[in-house]
Formats: C-alpha cells, sequence, structure tokens
C-alpha cells in the first residue's frame, strides 16, 4: 500500500511535467496548426532562465583573503557576491538561496520574447506548408537552440538548488497515519505538482472568462468566420505563441531543482510530451492535461518492484503501450476533436 | 538528423577516396618500412582521440588540455611538469628519439563509430604512431580493437570498465587508469569500517557493461565484508528522472544505498536521493549512507553541495602530497588556472609513459614500445610506485578512496583522500573471475 501512494505521488509529478509541456504544445496546435517540435527546447531554454538567475544572483567582485591559501598556494582570492554587498550579507544569502523561484520573473518575459521572435520570424512563413516541413525546421531549430546553449553553459549539469526550506522531504506517510519513513517525498517535487496546477488553472481562466481567450477559443475552433469579424486574429494567436512558450518556460525553471539542467534535457522531454498529447487527443487542451497525469501515474506505477519482476522492462514501454491501445480503440485520443489534423 | 548523417558519410567516402590515393604509393614504398606509420622526417605525430562534443565535452576538453601539456614538456617547453619526477630518466625534454613531437586531434563524441572513425583517419591520413584518450568504456574497447588491427599502439585514457583488460584486452592496448574490481576491493573495507559489518544495501545500476561489472564486484566485496544485498535494479542509460527508482529505497529495508552510475547519470540519482531524504533518516536504528563507487571530480562539481560526506574512489586526487601530485598541479595550474582533475591526470602519465618507453626502445615499432611497456616499474608519476602487468596490460597502484569534502576551501576542493589502499589489497590474478575470456594475442605492428 505504501509503495502504491509514493508511485501515486511519482506519477502525479512526473504528470505535471508532461502535463505543462504538453498543454503548450497542444496550445500552439489548436491556435496556430503548427506541430512544434522545437517545445522541448523551450523547457531547456527555461531551465537555463533559472541558471542565469542563479548566475545574476551570484554575480561577485574579488577580494583577497591572505589568511586562506588556493589550490596553488597563493592567496586566496574570495568571490564576494554584489548581492551581498549591497543587502548585507544575511539578506543576501537569502536572496541566493531562492533563485529558483525568483527565476520566474525572468523566464517570464525572456520566454514571452523568444516565443514571439520565434513566431514572428520562423513559424508564420510555415502556417500554410504541410505538417512534415513544419517538423523539420522546428526540429532543426530546437538543434539550433540546444547548440547555442550548449557553447554558453558547456555540456555538463549544472546544479541549481532548491531554496534549502523545500530541499528536504516530507515525510508524508506520517500525515495519513503510516509508521515513520515509509513513504518519504521530496518537498520540492510537491511543490513542483502544486505549482503546474497552478500554472494550468490559470491557462484555463485565462482562455475560459476574457474576452481575449474567447476570441481566442472562438478563433480555434472557426479561424475563418472570427476573421470575417474583422478581428484580428493572427495577432492573438502570436501572443498565445508567446503564452505556450512561457509555460513551457515556466515548467522547465521550476524543473531544474529536480533535475539539474543539461542542453539536451528538452529533447528528453519531447517524445514523451507528444506522446501525451496524441493520448489525449489532438488540440484538446483537457485531454493534454489529463493524459499527461494518466501516463506520468502509469509509468509510476509500471516501475513498481512487484511489477517490474511480473513484466521485465515494462516501466520502459508502458506509456507507448498506452499509446497504441488508445489509438486502436480511439483514434482521436481520449478526448480529441473531429476535424483535428484529419483534412 | 539524416542531413548530418549525409555529411559524415560523404566524408568518410571522400576519406576513402583520398586514403586509396596516399595508400598508392606505399605499395612502392612498403619495403622501406619497418612499421606502419614510421616517422621519416624530424618530428613524430600522436593522436588524442577525446570527447569534444557530446555530453562529456567537458571532460574530454580537460583530457586535451593534459595532452597538450605533456607534448609541451617533452619538446623541452614549461616547468617540465613530471618529467622532473619520472623515476626513469631517458627523457630528455628534446622530443622523443630526437624527434618533435607533434599531435593530432580528433572527435570521439562519446560515440563508439565516431571515435573509430576519427581514429582511423588519424592513422590513415595524419600517420600517427599511437593514439590515446576516451572518457567511456565503450569508445575505449572499440578504439583499442581498431588499433590492435591497424598496427598502432592505443594508451586508453579514462575507461573503468573491468573488461578494457579483462575479456576485451589487446596486445596493443595499455591502461594506466584502475578498474571497477579494484574500486570494490579498495572501498568495501573502508565501508565497513566506518558503516559497520551489520549493513543491508540497495543498488541502482546503469545497464551497460561498466555498470555490470561495477554491480558484481561491490556485491561480491560487499558480501565478503557481511553486508547483504536487498536489491540490485537497473537503471536505463538514458534516465535523467530517477525518482521511481529511489521511491522504493526507503522503505525496503535497506540502509545503504550504493549508485553505480556515472557522469550525468550519477549527478542526477545523487541530487534526487538526497531529495528524498536519504542523508538525513534513519533506518534500521541506523543512520541512512550513500556511496559512490567512482566518483570524479567533475561529477563532483556537478553534484555540488550533495557530494559531501560521500564515500567513492578515484585513480588520483590532485590534493595528494607526492613530489610528482605537486610537480604537476603547479605546472597545469599554472598553465590553465584551475587544478587538474584525475582524467586529466591519467592522460598526462600515459603520453610520458608512451615517450619514455619509445625513447628506451630506441624505436616506435610499436611491438618494440609494447614490449618495453611490458612490466614495466616506474614512480614519480604521481600515484606512487606502478608496475604496468604483462599479462593484461593493466597498471597497478594503490588505490585511492575519497570522500565528498564538507569544509570546502575554495571551489576546486571538492574530495578529500580518506584512505589510500595499498596495491596488495586491489591485486588479482589475470585470470580473475571478474576478467577471464579474451586474450591479449600478439603485438601487431602493421607490417606486411
Amino acid at each position: 500500500m505504501d509503495a502504491i501512494i509514493l508511485q501515486t505521488l511519482n506519477g502525479l509529478d512526473k504528470g505535471s511535467a508532461y502535463a505543462l509541456i504538453a498543454l503548450g504544445l497542444t496550445l500552439i496546435f489548436g491556435t496556430l496548426g503548427v506541430v512544434n517540435f522545437a517545445h522541448g527546447a523551450l523547457f531547456m531554454i527555461g531551465a537555463f532562465c533559472a541558471v542565469t538567475m542563479q548566475r545574476i544572483l551570484n554575480l561577485s567582485y574579488t577580494v583577497v583573503d591572505p589568511s586562506k591559501k588556493d589550490f596553488l598556494g597563493n592567496p586566496l582570492k574570495v568571490q564576494m557576491p554584489y548581492v551581498e554587498h549591497w543587502f548585507g550579507h544575511d539578506a543576501g544569502a537569502a536572496i541566493i538561496n531562492w533563485s529558483v523561484p525568483l527565476a520566474i520573473l525572468l523566464a517570464v518575459p525572456v520566454m514571452l520574447l523568444i516565443g514571439f521572435a520565434m513566431e514572428r520570424g520562423l513559424i508564420k512563413h510555415f502556417y500554410k506548408r504541410p505538417h512534415a516541413d513544419q517538423i523539420l525546421v522546428t526540429f532543426g531549430l530546437a538543434i539550433v537552440l540546444q547548440e547555442i546553449i550548449k557553447q554558453i553553459y558547456g555540456a555538463n549539469p549544472i546544479p541549481t538548488p532548491a531554496p534549502s526550506q523545500l530541499a528536504g522531504s516530507l515525510d508524508f506517510g506520517l500525515l495519513i497515519g503510516f509508521p515513520a519513513n515509509t513513504i518519504v517525498y521530496p518537498l520540492w517535487r510537491l511543490v513542483y505538482f502544486l505549482f503546474s496546477l497552478g500554472i494550468i488553472g490559470a491557462v484555463f481562466a485565462f482562455l475560459q472568462f476574457t474576452t481575449f481567450g474567447m476570441v481566442v477559443r472562438a478563433g480555434m475552433a472557426d479561424r475563418e468566420t472570427v476573421g470575417l469579424l474583422g478581428i484580428n486574429i493572427d495577432r492573438r494567436f502570436t501572443l498565445m505563441f508567446g503564452i505556450a512558450a512561457a509555460v513551457a518556460g515556466l515548467a522547465g525553471a521550476m524543473y531544474t531543482p529536480i533535475n539539474s539542467p543539461n542542453y539536451h534535457m528538452g529533447m528528453d522531454f519531447l517524445v514523451i510530451s507528444f506522446v501525451v498529447v496524441v493520448v489525449g487527443g489532438m488540440g484538446s487542451l483537457p485531454g493534454a492535461v489529463a493524459a499527461g497525469f494518466l501516463l506520468g501515474i502509469l509509468e509510476a506505477y509500471a516501475s513498481l518492484n512487484a511489477v517490474k519482476d511480473l513484466v521485465p522492462g515494462i516501466d520502459q514501454i508502458i506509456i507507448y503501450l498506452i499509446a497504441i491501445a488508445v489509438l486502436l480503440t480511439r483514434p482521436r485520443g481520449l478526448m480529441g476533436r473531429k476535424g483535428v489534423m484529419e483534412e | 538528423m539524416s542531413r548530418y548523417d549525409l555529411t559524415r558519410r560523404g566524408l568518410l567516402r571522400t576519406g576513402m577516396i583520398a586514403g586509396a590515393g596516399l595508400a598508392m604509393p606505399t605499395i612502392f614504398t612498403s619495403r622501406a618500412n619497418a612499421y606502419v606509420n614510421e616517422p621519416k622526417g624530424g618530428s613524430v605525430t600522436f593522436g588524442f582521440n577525446v570527447p569534444q562534443t557530446g555530453p562529456y565535452a567537458d571532460e574530454g576538453a580537460d583530457e586535451l588540455k593534459a595532452f597538450k601539456l605533456a607534448v609541451k614538456h617533452l619538446n623541452g617547453e614549461g616547468d617540465g611538469g613530471m618529467l622532473g619526477t619520472f623515476s626513469s630518466k631517458a627523457l630528455k625534454g628534446s622530443g622523443v628519439l630526437g624527434k618533435k613531437v607533434e599531435f593530432v586531434t580528433g572527435d570521439t563524441q562519446t560515440k563508439s563509430d565516431a571515435a573509430r572513425a576519427s581514429a582511423k583517419s588519424m592513422i590513415e591520413k595524419d600517420g600517427v604512431v599511437m593514439i590515446s584518450g576516451g572518457s567511456s568504456s565503450g569508445v575505449a574497447v572499440a578504439v583499442q580493437s581498431l588499433c590492435q588491427e591497424a598496427g598502432i599502439i592505443f594508451m586508453a585514457g579514462l575507461t573503468h570498465s573491468n573488461d578494457t583488460t579483462g575479456k576485451d584486452k589487446k596486445a596493443n592496448g595499455f591502461r594506466h587508469f584502475f578498474d571497477a574490481y579494484m574500486s570494490a576491493a579498495a572501498l568495501a573495507p573502508v565501508l565497513a569500517k566506518q558503516y559497520g559489518k551489520d549493513r543491508k544495501f540497495y543498488m541502482l545500476t546503469a545497464d551497460y557493461t561498466w555498470g555490470w561489472t561495477q554491480a558484481a564486484s561491490m556485491k561480491d566485496f560487499m558480501e565478503k565484508e557481511g553486508w547483504k544485498m536487498v536489491q540490485d535494479v537497473r537503471t536505463p542509460l538514458a534516465s535523467t528522472d530517477f525518482s521511481s527508482y529511489l521511491a522504493p529505497v526507503l522503505s525496503s529495508g535497506a540502509d545503504v544505498l550504493i549508485l553505480n552510475h556515472y557522469g550525468g547519470n550519477m549527478v542526477n540519482s545523487l541530487t534526487q536521493a538526497v531529495q528524498f531524504g536519504m542523508r538525513d533518516k534513519q533506518v534500521n536504528g541506523k543512520q541512512f549512507e550513500i556511496v559512490v563507487p567512482l566518483i570524479s571530480e567533475l561529477m563532483a562539481k556537478g553534484a555540488g553541495k550533495n557530494i559531501q560526506g560521500i564515500l567513492g574512489s578515484s585513480n588520483w586526487n590532485w590534493k595528494l602530497q607526492d613530489e610528482g601530485t605537486k610537480a604537476f598541479v603547479k605546472s597545469y595550474g599554472t598553465e590553465y588556472g584551475v587544478p587538474p582533475s584525475q582524467a586529466a591526470q591519467t592522460c598526462y602519465v600515459q603520453t610520458l609513459l608512451y615517450a619514455d618507453a619509445a625513447e628506451r626502445a630506441g624505436s616506435f615499432d610499436p611491438c618494440a614500445v609494447g614490449k618495453e611497456l611490458e612490466g614495466f616499474k616506474f614512480d614519480g608519476l604521481g600515484n606512487g610506485p606502478t608496475l604496468y602487468r604483462a599479462a593484461d596490460h593493466q597498471c597497478f597502484k594503490d588505490v585511492l578512496v575519497v570522500q565528498g569534502n564538507e569544509k570546502p576551501e575554495n571551489e576546486y576542493d571538492l574530495l578529500n583522500v580518506a584512505e589510500i589502499t595499498p596495491v596488495d589489497k586491489v591485486m588479482y590474478e589475470p585470470d580473475n573471475e571478474f576478467f577471464k575470456g579474451g586474450e591479449l594475442g600478439k603485438c601487431n605492428n602493421g607490417a606486411a
């Protein structure tokens, strides 16, 4: 029982990342009709926003400390962060400690900007082209972005710890009446789950309760008619691309304490996210979210030792087995709409 | 992706045509060559084949820096580094056998096929007499067998699998770096002393040849110390999120977690294990512990604070206090501003060892050089007295048990040497069960 609860938690937080990326993919596909293979790269760039924030907060000047020696025996040069100099040692250290959540402040404008630039500079020229062309060009773009990040930040993963208050673990079992140490789960992963729920809620509320969102939804349903009504739907769709990029970026930035970011982390998520979108149903936002969590949880259950003893290697293929089963029985995915990608 | 393949193939094709063109004249001159790539002019070329792109690129960059420094010292530039402390005095800093040392570099991309292609090009196009480098056992084994076929000496860089000098050993291949068996042999007594004899351990193991040999060695040695294995779970090499493998560990009854992971795998699994609270929990009335059998400085850097207090093993560490290490750290540190890693040290030493053997043999003939390396005993290169065993071309020397530094004094001060395990504690017979199978075969100098 405790193992199942543990893997449910695990599935929920795996599912959070899948759902957030798939949500962005579906937003772009639903509004612009573009299959965006560079979406994983946007997730990765978001993660590097957190790295950049950490570096900005750690910008330092050098003080020579004659009482200590460096590895060659010369007096040690100590790096003194400007933040600590300006705000005092304790406040400065606290700000640096919270660099990952603070990275949100950086990630939102940066990702919106990258999203706009991408859409205006490249993607818009591919609206009328076949999906295969879109896939090729966005995949190429993903590789370019990846190499740029590698040039700037190097190939090795960069540690970006969570704030020390949230870095530990929570004995979840104690809260629900289990003995100690049976259900222990990292705090930050729970934070990540709640954070993603918040983002998903915000995106849905935005589409549901604002005029802007209403127009976008109308445009998703029938672009031509909305255009005939004199509404500049293209501009709104550009903004939606920016929002989708920001969602991916936030997912990436907050993910950094879970996995130290490196330049190819986007690719690891890309394939799974597409499976999530297909299982959820192309163009369906609730489908993407539901499928994200569903596949996350099933993947976690498949890695229970009892299950793996029964069917070795099942944890590696479960997602794809489910995808095959869903596509055989419900070709449009769980919540797919008629007419999407079927013309 | 396919575009890239096309260029590579195109390149290979061009290379093959060019190679065929170049091979023509050698038909007429082959009698003048006693062995493949015999240097004729005033210089001799070494080939350094390291990952310059891909996930191990930073490690490869470190190896390349060490190679360049070694070439400098061989040619009498710089402060001479470990040439001054090396027990053999054959090298005078005037090149090797009177010839100036030059080098070419190749990019392995940490992929066996790319590594073989670049090694082949260095042998056929650049005429190298020796190839060194690599930071993956898969790549090392592949390049080693290519060098055997081509008649070139392979001086392995960082490769830790038992198989490199075990079932995949070759007469033209030589390894200075230690192996998974030695890691386990050195670590086991220290672990038993620090954490007690009555322990239960859980292992996560990278699912490929290095991981398997590492896990098998650890299991064998820990069980001899009285520890009991709860479970050994294989994790795919491509994994980045280990949470589903880590979640069951604390409630499994184990009180030690052994991570048979390397590079990025290890950085992620260790970081996540710490997030699961494994370093501040009590299980079976004992403090829960994490062990990482192979630790490198670059991994320690990637793991940040999480490495503090973790025990593991290393081939070498820049904080050692022998004369060779001090000379090397000074030389490398002055040149590049950072202390060298264990990968850098093993590559530097391998280059010196090759040059010294050629100098003593009076020839670059791979068979003559190999003969000088076989059974060679030396000192002053940072690892204390060392033997290049003739039977499997493996170096035997003391092994370091290292521990993540809890109070680093500067950003490079990541690992402490907890114990130096003497060589006789990690020695094994060539036909040991972890190494048996495979033959060295005969040395090949490529002469037709």
